[in-house]
C-alpha cells in the first residue's frame, strides 16, 4: 500500500490527509512535534482569553484518526533523504514513505534585534508561545506592561489577548498606521482609533532598537529606536510576521527560495515530494497574490487540491476569487476581490468609502475607473456574503450594480440596522461631486 | 478544571480576573437580599412582611443590575467571554459545585417537601416562614395566600428580569439577542406570571393556565381535574381548553414552518427563558461528545413517547363507554389517536424519508412503540389498566420524574454541571415535537457564509444544545438540526462573520458539500459531481 507522509499537523496537512482518505484506501502518517492532535491556529488567543479551553479548539474528537486510519506520530524531522525517500527524526527514528507531504507552515520573523531570544520574549503562532505566555504574563501582576512589535493581525491579536486579563499594552508599529500595507487609510486610520479605544498604548512610525535583560536573562525593557525610550515591561511580543518553516531541508535536495518552491500542481523538483499551505512558494505568483500566502484558507484550498492530484486525478492549484477576514479587537472585517492599500495600488483602481458615523462600520469599494468594473471590497462592521460576490466577481458585475444590490450581499443578523441606503446616497453623492 | 498552566504557588487567588469593588458591594447587596430570604425560611417572624419582601427582591435585583453595568458598561460593545472557562462557577469548580448543590436542594425541597418551605404549617393552616413571606405579593395579586409555586414562580420571574437585564447588556451590540430577551421577559412576567392570577380573581374555579405553555410542556391540561375545571367555567373554560388544542395542532406547526422551533424555544418558552438569561453564565458546559448527543436523541424522544401514551391513558381512563352520554367515547378516542399518529407516519415516510436517514429509525422505533402500547392499552383494557398500571400511576410517574425531577431538579438544578439547556436538549418532549417539525419542514436553517470558517471552535463552544456547529461551518454546510433553538449565540460568536439564522425557501436548505467556497471552480464541480 502506498504510504503517504505529511510532515505538519495544521489545517493544510490534515486537510491533505482527510481528503485523500476520502478518495482511496492510501496508509496515510501525519508527523508533528508541536502537538498530538490538529487544532485549530487561530483559535489560540481564545485559550489565553479564557472563551475556550485547548481541547475545544480542535475541529476533530481523538478518536477520529483511528477511525480514519490516519496514523499521527509525534516528532521533530531532521532531515529528509530524497534518495532513499527516508525522513530522520531528531531522535534518530527514521521513516520511510512513497509520497512526501510538506506542510510545515511558518515561524515568527525575527529581524536580529539584540536580546530577540531572552526569556519573556515570544511570538504568538505555536501552541508553545501560549505556554510561554501563560508562564510569563499570567496576570497583571506577574506582567506589568507588555510590549509588542510590529503591526499585522498576529499583533492585534495580542494585544487584545493581553487587554482582557488588564495587562497594560504597548503596540509598536513600524508603520504611520496600523496595517495600512494591507488596508486603504480610511479604514486603517478607524482601527488606529478602535485600538486606542481600548487603552492600548498604540505607538506608530515607531521601531524596535533592542530588548534589554535583567541579571536571570529575562526581560526587563525595550529601547525604542526613534526616541531612545527605555520602557520598562516583562513581556515582549515579537509579531512582524511569519517566514516558512523550513529549515530542516535547507540541507536536502528539495529546491526552497523563502519557502519550498513548487509549481502550479504543488509539486516540488522532486518527483513524489508536494509542499503546500504556509511554507510553500510558488515559482510565479497566482494573479494578484503573493508566491507565498500565510492564509487558513488556501491552506485548506491547497490541501484539497494536492488530495486529488495524490490520488490520481492530477489537478492544478486554481485558487478562485480572493477573500479574507478578520476581526480587530471588537470590529469584524472581511474582504472579497482585490482592495490596496495605498502601497501598490494599480493606477486605475479607485475607491468608493463610506464610513458610519460611529466610528466602528465602514466599507471601501475598489472599481476600475476607467471600465467601472467591480474590483473588490472591504467591509468593517457589516457582514457580506461570500457567494454572492464571489458570483459578482465572476460575471464582472460593474460598480453600480454592486452598489445598488448590496442589500442582496448583507449576511449581518436579523434586526441589526441596515446601511444599504445611506451607502447607496453617499455612492450617487460622490459621483456626482466627482 | 481551569486549563490555566498556575505557575504562582499562591493558593488565594491565582486568576487574573478580579472584580472590582463596585461589584464587590453589588454581590454584596444581593446576598444580604438572599439571607432576608434565608432568615425567613429559618422561621424568623417579620413584623411587616411586605416591606421586607420588597427589599429582598430589591436588593436582589439591585445586585445584579449593579453588577452586570459593571461588567459591561465599562468596556466596548463586543463578545465578552473573558475567563468564562477559568472563573470557578462557570468551569466546574468548586463555586460551580456548591451553586449546584444548593439549587438542585432548593428544588427537591420545593417539589417534594414544601412544608419545610412553611407551606400550611401555621397554626390556623395558614403559611409560615418563607412562603409567607410571599403572603402579601400574592394577596395583592389574587387575593388568596401564597403556595409554594407562587414564591417559585416570582423568584423564577425575578431571575427572568434581572438576569435578562444582564444579557441585553452583554450583547447589546446585537439586536436579535436584545429583542429575542426582551421577549422572553415579557412572555414570562405577563403570561407565566401574572395573568394566570389575574385570572384567578377574574374566575376562581379556573385551573392555573399559562397560555403560552403548550402540551406535552404543560402535561397536566388533559388532566380529568382540569378539563373538569375548565368546562365547568362555561365558554371561557371551554375556549381555553379549545386554544390549548388549536396550539397544538394548529398553530405550532404554522410558526415553526415560518420562523423553525426557535419562535418558542427561545423567544417565547420559560424553560428557555431561565436557561438564556440566569443560565447564560454556563451555556458553554453543554456536552459536545458523540456519545452525549447520542443519549439526547433516545432519551428526548423516549420522554415524548412516554408523555403521548401518559396522556392518551389519562383521558381515555375518565372516558366512557356509552357515545349516548358523549360522543367522545374511549374507542372513538383511541382510534383517533391511532389515525392520527398513523397518518403522521405515512406522511413522513412518503414525502421525507430521504431527508431522515438515520433519525428515522429513531422516529419509526418510537412511532411503533405508541402505536402498540396504545393498541394494547385498549384490547386488554376492558378496565383502566396499561400493562396492569393504572393510567393515573402512570400519569404521577411522569408529574415525578420528568415533570419534576428531570425538568426542574436536574434540569435547573445541575444548569453550573451540565450547562444551561440540559432540560431542553435531553427531556422536554414539546422540544422534540417542534424539533421533529424543524427538521421536516421549516424554512429556517443556519447558513454558513462560503469559505471563511477558520474552525476556531467558538460557535460549538457557546452552543447550549451540544449542536457541533463548527462541523457544520467547516465544510460550509448549512445548519438543519431538530435540536437546534435558534438561540442566535453561534452566530454572535463567530469572529468571522460566518454563521446567520435564516428563513427562506424549503429548497436547497439541506446542502452538503465537500469542497469549500473559494477553491478552483472545477474542483467544486468534479467533487460535488457524486
Amino acid at each position: 500500500m502506498e504510504h503517504i507522509v505529511i510532515i505538519g499537523n495544521g489545517i493544510s496537512g490534515v486537510t491533505t490527509a482527510r481528503h485523500i482518505r476520502k478518495l482511496s484506501d492510501k496508509r496515510i502518517t501525519i508527523v508533528s512535534a508541536e502537538t498530538d492532535y490538529f487544532f485549530s491556529r487561530t483559535a489560540l488567543m481564545y485559550i489565553y482569553m479564557g472563551h475556550m479551553k485547548f481541547e475545544h479548539t480542535q475541529p476533530y474528537g481523538n478518536w477520529f484518526w483511528e477511525k480514519n486510519r490516519i496514523e499521527l506520530k509525534k516528532g521533530y524531522v531532521k532531515t529528509v533523504e530524497t534518495k532513499s525517500k527516508t525522513l530522520l527524526f531528531a531522535n534518530r527514528d527514521t521513516l520511510e514513505y512513497d509520497k512526501l507531504v510538506i506542510a510545515t507552515g511558518s515561524k515568527p520573523n525575527k529581524f536580529g534585534w539584540p536580546g530577540q531570544d531572552l526569556d519573556g520574549v515570544m511570538g504568538m503562532y505555536h501552541k508553545q508561545d501560549l505556554d510561554n505566555l501563560e508562564k510569563y504574563a499570567p496576570n497583571k501582576e506577574t506582567c506589568k506592561r507588555a510590549v509588542i512589535v510590529g503591526g499585522g493581525l498576529i499583533g492585534i491579536e495580542l494585544a487584545e489577548m493581553l487587554n482582557s486579563r488588564s495587562i497594560p499594552v504597548t503596540f509598536l508599529v513600524r508603520e504611520n498606521s496600523f496595517w495600512n500595507g494591507v488596508l486603504p487609510a480610511g479604514e486603517s486610520e478607524m482601527i488606529n482609533r478602535h485600538i486606542k479605544n481600548h487603552h492600548i498604548d498604540l505607538r506608530l512610525s515607531t521601531n524596535l532598537k533592542e530588548i534589554k535583560a535583567d541579571e536571570n536573562g529575562k526581560v526587563k525593557s525595550v529601547i525604542i529606536e526613534e526616541t531612545g525610550e527605555e520602557l520598562e515591561c516583562s513581556v515582549v511580543g515579537l509579531t512582524a510576521g511569519v517566514s516558512p518553516n523550513i529549515d530542516f531541508i535547507k540541507e536536502s535536495e528539495i529546491e526552497t527560495g523563502r519557502g519550498v518552491k513548487v509549481n502550479r500542481f504543488l509539486e516540488t523538483n522532486i518527483e513524489d515530494v508536494y509542499a503546500i499551505g504556509d511554507c510553500a512558494e510558488q515559482h510565479e505568483a497566482i494573479g494578484n497574490r503573493r508566491p507565498i500566502e500565510a492564509v487558513w484558507y488556501t491552506g485548506r484550498m491547497m490541501g484539497e487540491t494536492l488530495a486529488q492530484t495524490i490520488c490520481g486525478n492530477r489537478i492544478e492549484y486554481k485558487p478562485g476569487h480572493w477573500f479574507n477576514s478578520a476581526k480587530f479587537l471588537d470590529i469584524e472585517y472581511q474582504t472579497y476581490g482585490w482592495v490596496f492599500g495605498e502601497r501598490g495600488r494599480p493606477e486605475n483602481e479607485k475607491h468608493f468609502h463610506w464610513k458610519h458615523e460611529d466610528d466602528t462600520k465602514c466599507i471601501t469599494v475598489a472599481f476600475d475607473k476607467n471600465t467601472n468594473k467591480f474590483l473588490g471590497i472591504n467591509t468593517f462592521g457589516i457582514r457580506m456574503r461570500h457567494d454572492v460576490f464571489d458570483r459578482w466577481l465572476s460575471e464582472e458585475k460593474d460598480v453600480d450594480f454592486v452598489m445598488n444590490n448590496l442589500t442582496e450581499a448583507n449576511f449581518d443578523p436579523e434586526f441589526y440596522k441596515r446601511f444599504e441606503t445611506e451607502i447607496l446616497t453617499t455612492y450617487n453623492q460622490q459621483l456626482q461631486t466627482a | 478544571m481551569s486549563n490555566k498552566i498556575n505557575h504562582s504557588m499562591s493558593l488565594a487567588k491565582p486568576d487574573a480576573l478580579d472584580i472590582t469593588t463596585k461589584q464587590k458591594i453589588a454581590l454584596a447587596t444581593g446576598i444580604v437580599g438572599l439571607f432576608i430570604f434565608v432568615l425567613a425560611l429559618l422561621n424568623t417572624n417579620f413584623p411587616n412582611k411586605g416591606i421586607f419582601l420588597t427589599s429582598a427582591l430589591l436588593l436582589i435585583a439591585g445586585g445584579i443590575i449593579v453588577y452586570s453595568r459593571e461588567a459591561y458598561l465599562t468596556k466596548l460593545e463586543g463578545i465578552k467571554n473573558d475567563g468564562q472557562w477559568f472563573k470557578s462557577i462557570s468551569s466546574r469548580g468548586v463555586w460551580g459545585w456548591v451553586l449546584g448543590l444548593v439549587l438542585t436542594g432548593f428544588y427537591i425541597v420545593l417539589y417534594f417537601y414544601p412544608k419545610y418551605l412553611g407551606l400550611d404549617q401555621g397554626v390556623d393552616g395558614g403559611n409560615t416562614g418563607l412562603i409567607s413571606l410571599f403572603d402579601p405579593l400574592s394577596q395583592l395579586l389574587s387575593g388568596r395566600d401564597a403556595s409554594q409555586w407562587f414564591v417559585y414562580g416570582t423568584l423564577y420571574t425575578l431571575a427572568i428580569l434581572a438576569f435578562g437585564y444582564k444579557f441585553i447588556l452583554k450583547y447589546r451590540h446585537n439586536k436579535y439577542q436584545q429583542l429575542r430577551t426582551f421577549s422572553v421577559m415579557f412572555f414570562q412576567l405577563g403570561f407565566a406570571f401574572l395573568i394566570p392570577e389575574f385570572m384567578y380573581v377574574m374566575n376562581n374555579d379556573l385551573p392555573y393556565y399559562d397560555l403560552k405553555s403548550v402540551w406535552p410542556l404543560n402535561y397536566y391540561i388533559f388532566d380529568e381535574w382540569s378539563v373538569n375545571g375548565f368546562l365547568s367555567n362555561g365558554n371561557i373554560g371551554l375556549a381555553l381548553i379549545l386554544f390549548g388544542i388549536i396550539s397544538i395542532f394548529i398553530i405550532t406547526p404554522i410558526l415553526t414552518y415560518k420562523f423553525g422551533k426557535r419562535w418558542y424555544c427561545s423567544w417565547v418558552c420559560g424553560c428557555g427563558g431561565l436557561a438564556e438569561t440566569a443560565g447564560d453564565s454556563f451555556r458553554h458546559l453543554s456536552s459536545k461528545k458523540m456519545s452525549a448527543w447520542k443519549i439526547e436523541r433516545w432519551l428526548i424522544h423516549l420522554v415524548l413517547v412516554f408523555s403521548v401514551v401518559m396522556t392518551t391513558a389519562m383521558i381515555y381512563t375518565y372516558l366512557g363507554y356509552d357515545k349516548n352520554d358523549f360522543w367522545l367515547t374511549r374507542g372513538v378516542f383511541i382510534s383517533l389517536v391511532i389515525g392520527f399518529l398513523t397518518l403522521i407516519f405515512a406522511g413522513v415516510m412518503y414525502f421525507k424519508r430521504q431527508e431522515l436517514g438515520k433519525d428515522a429509525k429513531f422516529g419509526a422505533i418510537g412511532f411503533f412503540s405508541v402505536i402498540a402500547l396504545l393498541l394494547i392499552m385498549h384490547f386488554t383494557g376492558t378496565t383502566d389498566h396499561v400493562f396492569y398500571i393504572k393510567g393515573g400511576a402512570l400519569r404521577s410517574a411522569y408529574g415525578i420524574y420528568i415533570g419534576s425531577i428531570f425538568s426542574g431538579v436536574i434540569g435547573t438544578g445541575f444548569y453550573p454541571i451540565l450547562g444551561s439547556r440540559s432540560w431542553c436538549r435531553f427531556g422536554c418532549p414539546m422540544a422534540a415535537i417542534l424539533g421533529f417539525q424543524q427538521r421536516l419542514f421549516s424554512k429556517f436553517r443556519i447558513t454558513t457564509n462560503g469559505g471563511q470558517c477558520i474552525s476556531c471552535g467558538n460557535c460549538s463552544n457557546s452552543c447550549e444544545m451540544g449542536i457541533d456547529v463548527r462541523h457544520y461551518a467547516q465544510k460550509g454546510e448549512n445548519i438543519v438540526r431538530s435540536s437546534c433553538v435558534g438561540c442566535g449565540i453561534c452566530s454572535a460568536v463567530c469572529p468571522r462573520g460566518v454563521l446567520k439564522l435564516e428563513n427562506d425557501s424549503m429548497k436547497g436548505r439541506i446542502n452538503p458539500t465537500e469542497v469549500l467556497l473559494g477553491n478552483d471552480v472545477d474542483l467544486m464541480e468534479l467533487v460535488n459531481q457524486k
